[in-house]
Formats: structure tokens, C-alpha cells, sequence
């Protein structure tokens, strides 16, 4: 059968309509569409995880000859059970940009020439091999991403860490997730979520904690409102620094003021010890108290250092401490009425209501990450409301794959496969398992992400390899990371799929394969790992990003590490990565499973998944005889942690008088280099711009459309004005999305971050507005 | 040669004649959700003037309540090369 470009139009119509009516109406199916679809000639489905944010939706994707041509949700895949968003629905004509990249470029007096990728990555192993010569093994470093297949960050892990035996290795979640990895680790001293998505059906009450869910995670929103229907005694409580699609859809909307969530949470916890609302003996046998440092900066400077030191304290100190955060006193600091501040502590504290807060880049991008997660663990804590089925924290990923490739392959400086390399233990186990002599690992992290640009820019890193993602959007106080970048004796290779302004700092450009142009794995927020296979092949001479790598290290002298076929690679790499995670508290499905299967949750123990972790119930890594079993932690027990209110890095003043805020938007996937060149997202969704507060604009002189100019410290954007659009923030507020790479909001915001996860924060900063 | 897709509201207890309705014209394929009154329509016309006229047919259908377009695309390139070959 034939699909021309005709049907191939018409199917993406009625996926849109499709697409359009699930955001309207939750939970609604069109079982019809088969017929449309047989019409239109479509002859074969294959499953794979879509690629475009963090929930891990299945797909089927539609392939006629060498071309995909349609995509549905998976019924058969739990997470999304049939329905996808208007970006899934519209992820294959991401492949089909008309500037796909498809040969090897190569920087040549001073212009960009094209080569055979295979001289291309002899000149990218020649330059890492000058470079470590001349400047020493922590000269070159690689950056990665969420993005990243499994593979693809274990490759990267191996040859950086192991056989060039530099922690040189980053990736963009730090930017995303890793204040949630320190507050899970600080908390309960094992990484991601105890709970999954069944939660949404069980939860009573859902807080969303600066999480615009119905932009960013719209399936499984859609879930929520589902369970809202059905049951009829469901609330949803948006808790947020502007008023979104999320805010409009909840039962309640509740505003603070940037940086604010820290004391709210503290009160909460203040209110649910004073109305005798904590759970006891959940809380005597299976938790217990400390506290951190406190002042502890900001990292807006060079080679900052910081290191936290716990220090246990009893009931008694954490109730004294909470005595500064009575809702009256926390009104003031957070804007938040004190009625609204009991309220939410009246949800979280009835013991007959299940609660599962959510949260993503509000909470992560913060300058005190760690401690709001932390903060927010304690509610649940306290109130026994964890690790059962509806009673759930959830950190939410923005990335197919931060969970799966960066924080369980461990592709962040500090991090291995199993472990981090601090500790004697993990590298030995990788230097065996890697087949490496004892001592290649070092044990000393070098840079975090922000870190790592600003040694690119003092020249402390010369060699930079870039894959998967767009760094020249991304990076907070950007002027200074392009201007490093740009240096004369640095040396940068991007692995992409279309051109973008990183591409554009580039010397040596690698075209990539493409999602379901190879063989992969990713892993969701719900620890699930989903494998796809190589679909269609990738146009030209684009080749995975893993194979590059295996390429390139072959190159350097390390066959021995990367003895692989091309056709076997992915299944050998997986086995050999699983046996980082042997215990049941991480076991991994086995490849044939993952193949088999629309997703596979973790710990995967006897041929059972784990859906709520250390609960006796449900996890079998937990000691038996007890019901709940942080085993993270050496005795079992979750800590809670005193942590204050601190202010943001740079609040409004006199002359910078309004907050920055930055974010997504529903059409587009990060900066935009591939959603931008889907014609229907494009159109939908065309241009950036500025969300003022109307009273704001009043007192500008702007009316919607009009441009703007937005100042700070660093930097200047101008573009146009949305009044009462789809977001408005609050009076002395702006929020900028950051996917259009015509205005680089990030050369606006300020570089600093978390001193625990070394997260930037992308949600506040000051600026001036100026009328353009 | 515009092609468009609709949600299409059906007026009360109208919902199976309009689909019987909306797939016996020329240009039109619809489908019903399963669990609500909807239907989706894709619209295929040769041109913006069959399109216009078909649009306003539709709107003066007695078992049609409402009507909102989610996608429209105006290809007036006729069929190339390389459309041909794509998918074979």
C-alpha cells in the first residue's frame, strides 16, 4: 500500500482534532480512527517511549517503506494507556526538517566545511589525544543530556570516566533535576520516586507545587482531571508564582511570592504539629530529625565550594525551629493568607485523605532546591502519607531520559553507573566491570555544569564534545558562555540534528540519528525503562550519538572497552550496564523483557515490577518484619531536615524592579530546534514573548503586542507583550518561555544555583521593563 | 487543496445521524468518540471555494450544534516527484 503526502496531511489533522478534543475532554477515546487510519494506507506499528518530556507516554509509531507517517498513543503502555499530547501526536514530523543535518562539518579557515564523517571523527580523536598531551586529561570533558539514550550516557560514562579517567562528564539535567537527585539522596539516601503514576487514581487531594502540569505534563494532567470526574471527591490545589492552564483547571489556585514555597512548607508542617496532626508512630519508627548548614550562598562566583554538614537534632528542636513559621508570620514573607496556609495544612494533615504533591522545574530550578524538596518530603513524612498508593512526593522529569541516563547511568561529574566516585567501592566495581587496571577511575569530581562553561571560558577546559543538546540557549548568563566558547583555542564538536546557535559555536559538527533512527532505551520519572528499536534509518551519514562515541573511542585506543557489533551494541551494552544495579534495590528487566514490553518499572525483582518503594507491601529490597524500610538510609529511617527560609540570589530593587521568570510552553520542547520545524506546533505557537500582569502593562503604556524591552544585569531581550494570555503572573512579575531562539531570554538570567545540587535557577531574577 | 480537521459538537441525541450524515457527503470522513458526544471530521476539498461552500453546508445542518476547527492546511502544490514515492 502507498501513503502519500496527502494522507499522510490528513492523518495529521485528525490527530490534532484527536489530539485537541483529549485536552477538553479527559479520558476520551476514538476507536473510529482505525478506519481512517486503514484508509490512509498506514501498514506498520512499532512501540517506543516518545521523546519530548519527561512521562514517558508510549507511542506507536506508523511507518510506511523508510518513512514514518503517523503517530498514536499505545494502549498497551500504562503510563498514557492510548492518548498522547499535541507534541506526541506531532513527533514524527520532527524527523522531517527541511535542514536536517546529515554530513559531517568541519571547521575550516574559519568557514564550515563539509567531510565523510569518518574524517570527522579521526579529527575529533586527534584533538582530544592533542589536547590531553598538551593541557592534561581534565582539559576535555563532554556534555550530554536528559536526551541521551541509556546507551548513550554509558558509553559516554566509559570513556570519559574510565578509560580517560577524567570526571569531566556533565549533563543538561543538572539544569533540570538535580536538585530533586540531592533532595531524594539528603532525604531518604536513594534517588528517585517511591511512588508511580497509579498514585493519580488512588490520591484524594493532588498538590502541584510550581508545576504548570497542564502545559508540561498534559497526560498525565488528564489523568488527574480523569480521576476528578470519576470520583466526584478529588482536589486539585495549584500552588504556584503565576496563575497557568493548571491554575485555571484546579479546584484552587494559590500564588506566593518567588522563593516563598521554603516558609509556606515550613508552616505547613508548623500547623500539622500544633493541630496534633502528625502521624506518631510513623514518625517514631521510621524516621528522624537534622540539620544543616544555613547563609550558605549562592554560587554566582567562580570555583565556589560548598559542602553541607548534618547534625541530628530531636522533635522538640524541629518543633522550636518551626515556631519562626506560623502562618501569620509566613503571610508576610510569602504573600500566602494564613487561611490558605491552614487550609493546605488541613489537606495534607486529615488522616483520612490520601495526598501526592507534584512538582518539576519550580521546585528544582531554585537557588535552595534541595532544601524545598526536602521540605516538602517533610509534610509527607510527618503525616505518614508515603510510599503507599495514593500518599506520594513525586518529583516530575522534564527529559525523556534525566532519570534513566543521567541519574541512574550516573552521567554527572560526581556520579558512576552504581555509586559515585568518591568511594573506593563504586570505582573498583566499574573498573572491573569496565575491564580497566585499579586506579584509572580518579576519585576527585572536577565541574558541575555551570562550573564546566566557566572553565571552557577561563581555558581550563580546551575540548568540549556537545550532544543532544543546545547549551547557546540554555545556560543561565549566556553572554559569557558563547563569549567562552568562542575563544580562539577552544575546541567544540556538536552532535546534532539540525543546525542551532550551539552548532553555530562549533568546529566540528556530527549529524545525529534521530529517536527512533536507532536502537535505545530511556527511562521515565516513574523508574521505568523503555526500549525501542531502530525504526527507520537515519537520513545521510547520521549515526547515533552512542556510535559516535564507541567510534571515536576505538580511535583512542580503547577496542577492549567498545568490542561491539553495530547490530548487536545496544543489547550487549544494556546487559553489561545491569550488572551496576545486581541487588533488588535497583535490579534491572533483562533486554529481551524491555524489548518485549511497553516499559519495565525498577527494582525489577523475580520477574515482578516495584511500584511503591520501601513499602514492605510492594518492595522486596525492604527488611521484612517492619512496614515501611528507607533502606537508602543505614538504619532505615527517612530524615526530616530543619531548613529555613532564605531569599532568591537577586531579588527586584529600585532599579531592576520586577522578577524574572522563566519556563516552557505546551507546543514546544525546550529551546524549540525541533518542535519549531513542525509546521502545526510552529504555527500554533509562532513566536516567544513576555507575560505581563495587565496592571503592569497599565502603567507602561503597553497593550498586548506590543514590544518590550527586558533588562537585567547581563543582559537584554525585546520582544512582544501577552496580556491576560495563557499565563499571568502577578503585579512587579514576568515570565518569558524559552524555546525561540530569536530571543535569548538566558542571556537575561542570572548564573546562580543550589549550593547542595549546583542546579541554576531559571525562576527569579530582577529586571527592568522599558516600553521598545 | 485545504485540508482541515473539526471537533464537532452534534446537537442532543443527534450524534449517530450526523456521523451517517457527515460520511455520506463527498470530502468528508468523520469518526466518533467512543465515551463522549464528539465526533472528529477531516475535510479533504479540491479547493478554497469547495471548501467555503462545504463549510457553510455544515453549519446549517440541524444535527450539527457546534463547530471548531484544530488544523487546517492550504496545499495548493500540485503532487511532485517526490510525493509519489514517499511511503512506496
Amino acid at each position: 500500500m502507498k501513503v502519500n503526502r496527502r494522507s499522510f496531511i490528513k492523518s495529521a489533522a485528525a490527530s490534532s482534532a484527536m489530539a485537541t478534543a483529549a485536552s477538553l475532554f479527559p479520558g476520551i477515546s476514538f476507536a473510529g480512527w482505525k478506519k481512517l487510519e486503514e484508509a490512509t494506507g498506514m501498514i506498520s506499528w512499532q512501540k517506543a517511549p516518545c521523546r519530548f518530556c519527561g512521562t514517558g507516554c508510549g507511542v506507536l509509531v506508523g511507518v510506511s517503506g523508510d518513512r514514518a507517517v503517523a503517530v498514536k498513543g499505545d494502549p498497551n503502555c500504562s503510563v498514557n494507556k492510548g492518548l498522547c499530547c499535541v507534541k506526541g501526536y506531532h513527533a514524527v514530523q520532527a524527523l522531517y526538517g527541511k535542514d536536517r543535518l546529515t554530513k559531517a562539518k568541519v571547521r575550516k579557515n574559519g568557514k564550515m566545511v563539509e567531510v565523510p564523517v569518518k574524517e570527522a571523527l579521526d579529527i575529533i580523536a586527534a584533538k582530544m589525544k592533542e589536547t590531553i598531551d598538551k593541557h592534561g586529561k581534565d582539559s576535555v570533558a563532554m556534555y550530554g543530556s536528559g536526551q541521551w539514550t541509556i546507551p548513550d550516557g554509558y558509553v559516554a560514562s566509559k570513556l570519559f570516566k574510565g578509560c580517560l579517567g577524567t570526571n569531566n562528564l556533565e549533563a543538561n539535567a543538572r539544569l533540570c533535576m538535580a536538585s530533586a537527585v540531592t533532595g531524594f539522596l539528603t532525604s531518604f539516601g536513594s534517588d528517585e520516586p517511591m511512588g508511580c503514576y497509579e498514585d493519580i487514581e488512588h490520591a484524594d487531594v493532588m498538590v502541584t507545587w510550581g508545576n504548570n502540569m497542564a502545559e508540561m505534563h498534559p497526560v498525565l494532567f488528564s489523568r488527574m482531571l480523569a480521576s476528578r470526574k470519576r470520583r466526584n471527591d478529588v482536589t486539585i490545589i495549584d500552588f504556584a508564582t503565576r496563575t497557568t492552564r493548571t491554575s485555571q483547571a484546579a479546584d484552587k489556585s494559590i500564588l506566593f511570592k518567588p522563593n516563598a514555597d521554603l516558609a509556606v512548607a515550613n508552616a505547613i508542617c508548623y500547623e500539622i504539629i500544633r493541630n496534633g496532626w502528625v502521624n506518631k508512630s510513623f514518625v517514631k519508627k521510621h524516621t528522624t530529625f537534622h540539620k544543616g548548614k544555613t547563609n550558605i550562598g549562592y554560587g554566582t562566583e567562580d570555583h565556589f565550594k560548598f559542602k553541607d554538614k548534618a547534625e541530628s537534632i530531636s522533635f522538640n528542636d524541629y518543633k522550636n525551629f518551626l515556631k519562626d513559621y506560623t502562618p501569620e508570620k509566613v503571610e508576610k514573607i510569602s504573600g500566602v493568607s494564613a487561611r490558605d496556609i491552614k487550609y493546605l495544612a488541613s489537606l495534607y494533615g486529615d488522616p483520612t485523605k490520601k495526598v501526592t504533591s507534584f512538582w518539576c522545574m519550580g521546585m528544582n530550578q531554585h537557588v535552595r532546591g534541595t532544601w524545598i524538596n526536602n521540605l516538602v518530603y517533610n509534610i509527607h513524612l510527618l503525616t505518614g502519607k508515603i510510599s503507599t498508593p495514593g500518599n506520594s512526593p513525586f518529583s516530575l522529569t522534564g527529559q525523556p531520559s534525566a532519570c534513566g541516563t543521567v541519574r541512574e547511568v550516573g552521567t554527572l561529574t560526581h556520579k558512576l553507573p552504581y555509586g559515585v566516585v568518591m568511594k573506593k567501592g563504586a570505582r573498583d566495581k566499574a573498573e572491573k566491570i569496565w575491564d580497566l587496571p585499579a586506579g584509572s577511575i580518579d576519585p576527585k569530581p572536577t565541574y558541575h555544569t555551570v562550573e564546566m562553561f566557566r572553565a571552557l571560558d577561563r581555558g581550563d577546559i580546551r575540548f568540549m564534545w556537545i550532544q543532544v543538546t543546545n547549551p547557546m540557549i540554555t545556560m543561565p548568563n549566556l553572554n559569557r558562555y558563547r563569549d567562552g566558547a568562542l575563544k580562539d583555542d577552544r575546541f567544540i564538536v556538536v552532535s546534532d540534528v539540525y543546525p542551532t546557535p550551539t552548532t553555530d559555536v562549533a568546529d566540528v559538527i556530527l549529524p545525529a540519528a534521530m529517536w527512533v533512527e536507532q536502537e535505545g532505551l530511556y527511562g521515565n520519572s516513574e523508574r521505568r525503562t523503555q526500549h525501542f528499536d531502530q525504526i527507520l534509518p537515519p537520513p545521510g551519514e547520521a549515526m547515533s550519538d552512542t556510535w559516535q562515541i564507541i567510534e571515536v573511542a576505538r580511535r583512542l585506543g580503547f577496542k577492549k572497552q567498545f568490542p561491539w557489533s553495530e547490530e548487536e551494541h545496544i543489547g550487549k551494552i544494556w546487559e553489561e550496564y545491569r550488572r551496576f544495579h545486581d541487588s533488588p534495590k535497583h535490579n534491572m528487566a533483562p533486554y529481551k523483557v524491555l524489548k518485549a514490553r511497553s516499559g519495565v518499572q525498577w527494582p525489577f525483582v523475580d520477574g515482578k515490577e516495584t511500584r511503591w518503594r520501601f513499602n514492605t507491601k510492594h518492595d522486596p529490597a525492604c527488611k521484612k518484619g517492619t512496614d515501611f524500610d528507607f533502606y537508602g538510609k543505614k538504619d532505615g529511617r527517612a530524615w526530616i531536615w530543619a531548613r529555613p527560609y532564605e531569599p532568591a540570589a537577586e531579588s527586584p530593587d529600585q532599579e531592576y524592579n520586577f522578577w524574572l521568570n522563566t519556563g516552557r510552553v505546551i507546543e514546544h520542547w525546550h529551546t524549540g530546534s525541533m518542535t519549531r520545524r513542525v509546521p502545526a506546533l510552529h504555527q500554533a505557537m509562532p513566536e516567544a514573548y513576555v507575560e505581563i500582569n495587565p496592571e503592569d502593562a497599565m502603567d507602561l503604556g503597553v497593550v498586548n503586542g506590543e514590544k518590550v524591552k527586558i533588562v537585567s544585569r547581563r543582559g537584554s531581550v525585546t520582544m512582544i507583550a501577552s496580556i491576560n494570555g495563557r499565563g499571568v503572573p502577578p503585579k512587579g512579575m514576568v515570565f518569558v518561555p524559552f524555546f525561540d531562539e530569536s530571543y535569548k531570554i538566558n542571556e537575561v538570567t542570572l548564573d546562580a544555583f543550589c549550593p547542595i545540587s549546583k542546579q541554576p535557577d531559571y525562576k527569579k531574577c530582577a529586571v527592568r521593563l522599558e516600553k521598545a | 487543496m485545504p485540508v482541515l480537521s473539526y471537533i464537532v459538537i452534534p446537537s442532543f441525541g443527534a450524534k449517530n445521524d450526523l456521523l451517517e450524515d457527515l460520511n455520506s457527503r463527498r470530502y468528508c470522513e468523520a469518526f466518533p468518540a467512543d465515551n463522549e458526544d464528539i465526533l472528529v471530521l477531516v475535510t479533504d476539498t479540491p479547493d478554497k471555494k469547495t471548501d467555503k461552500e462545504l463549510h457553510t453546508q455544515l453549519n446549517n445542518l440541524p444535527t450539527l450544534e457546534s463547530l471548531s476547527m484544530t488544523f487546517g492546511c492550504n496545499d495548493e502544490q500540485p503532487m511532485g516527484e517526490g510525493d509519489e514515492n514517499e511511503g512506496q
